[in-house]
């Protein structure tokens, strides 16, 4: 009896997505922790957490390993994972930032030191453990959007601290701090701007659809086939007729306006927004049930009225959806513009590229994620309130 | 209205033939594109070769992506892999958030510049759709169909052969269509770190200010996408009416 029962009970208190877990932190810990180069092109040498770190600190980190590999493995409360999770994560990258100092030879400032593979894969387990116990703990919309401000505020915290100075990334920063911002600004523009824009078209526009029947078929058949076009190609393509803008229409070189740059990755983006905007105002519309609108309309509400006040607060959810894909998306293709001119922190990437420098690609695509990341959890929580108000409305 | 639409396609698969068999016969309709009498049609490498290596890339990557993402779906979608469900959705949405120019430079120095880094980016991308719709498309079949084929005496497999899989398969489809087109796209930015696709084509006539190339490269690309996703809309149609008689 008891030879049977014992693999149920095991099973019972091993979770079995915290065995996969531990598994990927136990590759983490194999593979080189840090990477030291004699510069900043050459390929790196790698070091295991023992050969990185001053021995107090590898001991540390190995201690806290063994911690996390026993609350992922082990049915514990999920609040005892997210910690596990998050203080491993915390101490992994403050652990880096020391082994930069550890390796580096005094007063050589060619030598690069890099997080290794070992600690991306560390970092990639803790953050996999956390984020799965963000989930089970089904955490209403705005207690994410909580976490998440807590959890940037940590980030700028270690990079405002100082405690990665020495490591290549912020090496890298260093020596074009005034050009990141400025590519940075120049990427929120592009990618916000274009999506406010698209909104500022396709909402009337969806709208437009919703109403004329005879519309709709052709309008998102267009939109279809604008989708189509890569995005180099678009934006190179509108080069020529933006050239042509500028060149030939008073006042348009005065805003900004011209062949290579910003103007034609700023149109593109624009374009390629419009699909998801447009098709989710109609679907959205679509799925706004005939009795409600009846019923305000028999409460003797006008037309704008009932536009306004009933059918687009409840289309809001499915609206949003779009503009969140689309924003999400936009964030990404921004980068694809600095191949133009556009400039986006794509500008380093492609630098990096082109150097084999990958610090310079990190410092454009680091910034990218975290970017399209943030937005993405603000926006799914918005959806998620929204739709969340619209049914409790529904209810009283 | 069908036999219109339907003439379109066929006279865009049969332009697309012609142009990528002799493209110096569209030479003419190019050349007010150029300038300083640059080449009007790429010369680099044949328009022919750049295709099919770029279907090809597309194929490889969507095949994968589709058979590990209907896997997974799958998998949690059965009692056992149950646990695994909604951190695999959390996951696969995360993965969408990264730029993939990111993912494939930051590939390049694990795999090399080429086909490689353009192949692993594609394949993550291509994973959400059909991961997404898989899930749909499973947990979409009734309990009262499942609840029938397991009262005729099914084995889970074939319930998962005969009844899940095959009323779930328009769903799927969808997915891996959106997955297949998406991938288009993207194969085409594998360029920047030197795949052999349409891209070439374009990024060439960026760097020399000659959008005759980038025009072309582009509505290549544009036609490929237009007639791939009619063909999987064309199939799921059937499967569709299938499933309805």
């Amino acid at each position: 009896m008891s030879v049977l029962a014992a693999p149920v009970a095991s099973s019972r208190r091993v979770d079995r997505l915290g065995v996969l877990i531990a598994l990927v932190a136990i590759l983490g810990a194999i593979l080189p922790f840090a990477l030291f180069r004699a510069n900043r092109i050459v390929p790196g040498e790698g070091g295991g957490i023992a050969a990185a770190l001053p021995p107090a600190e590898a001991a540390l980190l190995g201690l806290a390993l063994l911690c996390f590999l026993a609350a992922a493995v082990l049915r514990v409360p999920a609040a005892v994972k997210l910690a596990a999770g998050a203080a491993l994560l915390a101490l992994a990258c403050l652990l880096v930032g020391r082994s930069a100092g550890f390796l580096t030879p005094p007063g050589n400032s060619f030598a690069r030191v890099a997080p290794g593979s070992g600690f991306w894969t560390l970092s990639f387990a803790a953050l996999l453990l956390a984020a799965d116990a963000l989930v089970r703990l089904r955490l209403p919309p705005l207690g994410r959007v909580a976490v998440l401000v807590l959890a940037l505020a940590l980030l700028g915290l270690l990079l405002w601290s100082g405690a990665w100075d020495g490591l290549s990334l912020l090496k890298e920063y260093g020596t074009r701090t005034e050009r990141f911002w400025a590519e940075g600004r120049r990427h929120v523009a592009l990618a916000f701007g274009s999506v406010a824009a698209a909104c500022l078209l396709g909402l009337p526009l969806g709208l437009l659809c919703h109403r004329v029947g005879r519309l709709r078929a052709g309008v998102l058949s267009v939109l279809n086939i604008l989708q189509t076009v890569p995005s180099i190609a678009l934006f190179g393509l509108l080069i020529g007729p933006l050239a042509w803008v500028a060149a030939n229409v008073p006042g348009a070189r005065a805003l900004g306006i011209s062949g290579i740059g910003a103007a034609p990755a700023f149109v593109a983006l624009v374009g390629y927004s419009l699909l998801p905007i447009v098709s989710n105002t109609v679907v959205g519309l679509a799925g706004v049930s005939r009795s409600v609108v009846e019923a305000a309309r028999g409460m003797g509400m006008r037309r704008s009225q009932r536009l306004f006040r009933v059918e687009l607060p409840l289309a809001a959810p499915v609206v949003l959806t779009g503009i969140r894909i689309v924003l999400v998306q936009n964030i990404g293709i921004a980068t694809v513009a600095a191949l133009i001119g556009g400039g986006g922190f794509g500008v380093f990437v492609f630098q990096g590229v082109g150097q084999t420098a990958m610090d310079l690609v990190l410092l454009g695509a680091a910034p990218t994620v975290l970017l399209a990341f943030t937005a993405a959890v603000l926006l799914d929580a918005a959806v998620e309130a929204l739709s969340g108000s619209n049914r409790r409305k529904a209810e009283r | 209205m069908r036999l219109l639409g339907a003439a379109w396609r066929i006279a865009l698969l049969l332009g697309l033939g012609v142009f990528l068999a002799r493209p110096d016969l569209f030479a003419p309709i190019f050349a007010p594109l150029t300038r300083f009498d640059a080449p009007a049609i790429y010369d680099g490498t044949s328009l022919l070769s750049l295709t099919l290596n770029h279907l090809a890339l597309t194929f490889a990557a969507t095949l994968a992506a589709s058979a590990l993402a209907l896997g997974l779906a799958v998998l949690v979608t059965r009692p056992a892999g149950a646990e695994f469900l909604p951190f695999s959705r959390a996951l696969a949405n995360a993965g969408q958030t990264f730029p993939p120019v990111a993912v494939l430079a930051l590939t390049v120095p694990l795999l090399g510049f080429g086909a490689a880094p353009t192949f692993l980016a594609l394949f993550l991308y291509g994973l959400l759709p059909v991961f997404e719709n898989a899930l749909a498309g499973l947990s979409g079949v009734s309990p009262g169909v499942s609840e029938a084929a397991r009262g005729s005496g099914m084995t889970g497999l074939q319930r998962l052969r005969l009844v899940e899989l095959p009323l779930a398969a328009p769903v799927i489809l969808a997915g891996i269509r959106l997955s297949a087109i998406v991938s288009l796209g993207t194969a085409t930015v594998g360029s920047t770190v030197a795949a052999k696709t349409l891209g070439e084509v374009v990024i060439a006539g960026l760097l020399s200010g000659n959008t005759a190339f980038v025009l072309q490269g582009g509505l290549i690309v544009a036609a490929l996408a237009i007639l791939i996703n009619d063909a999987f809309l064309w199939v799921e149609g059937r499967l569709r009416a299938r499933l309805a008689s």
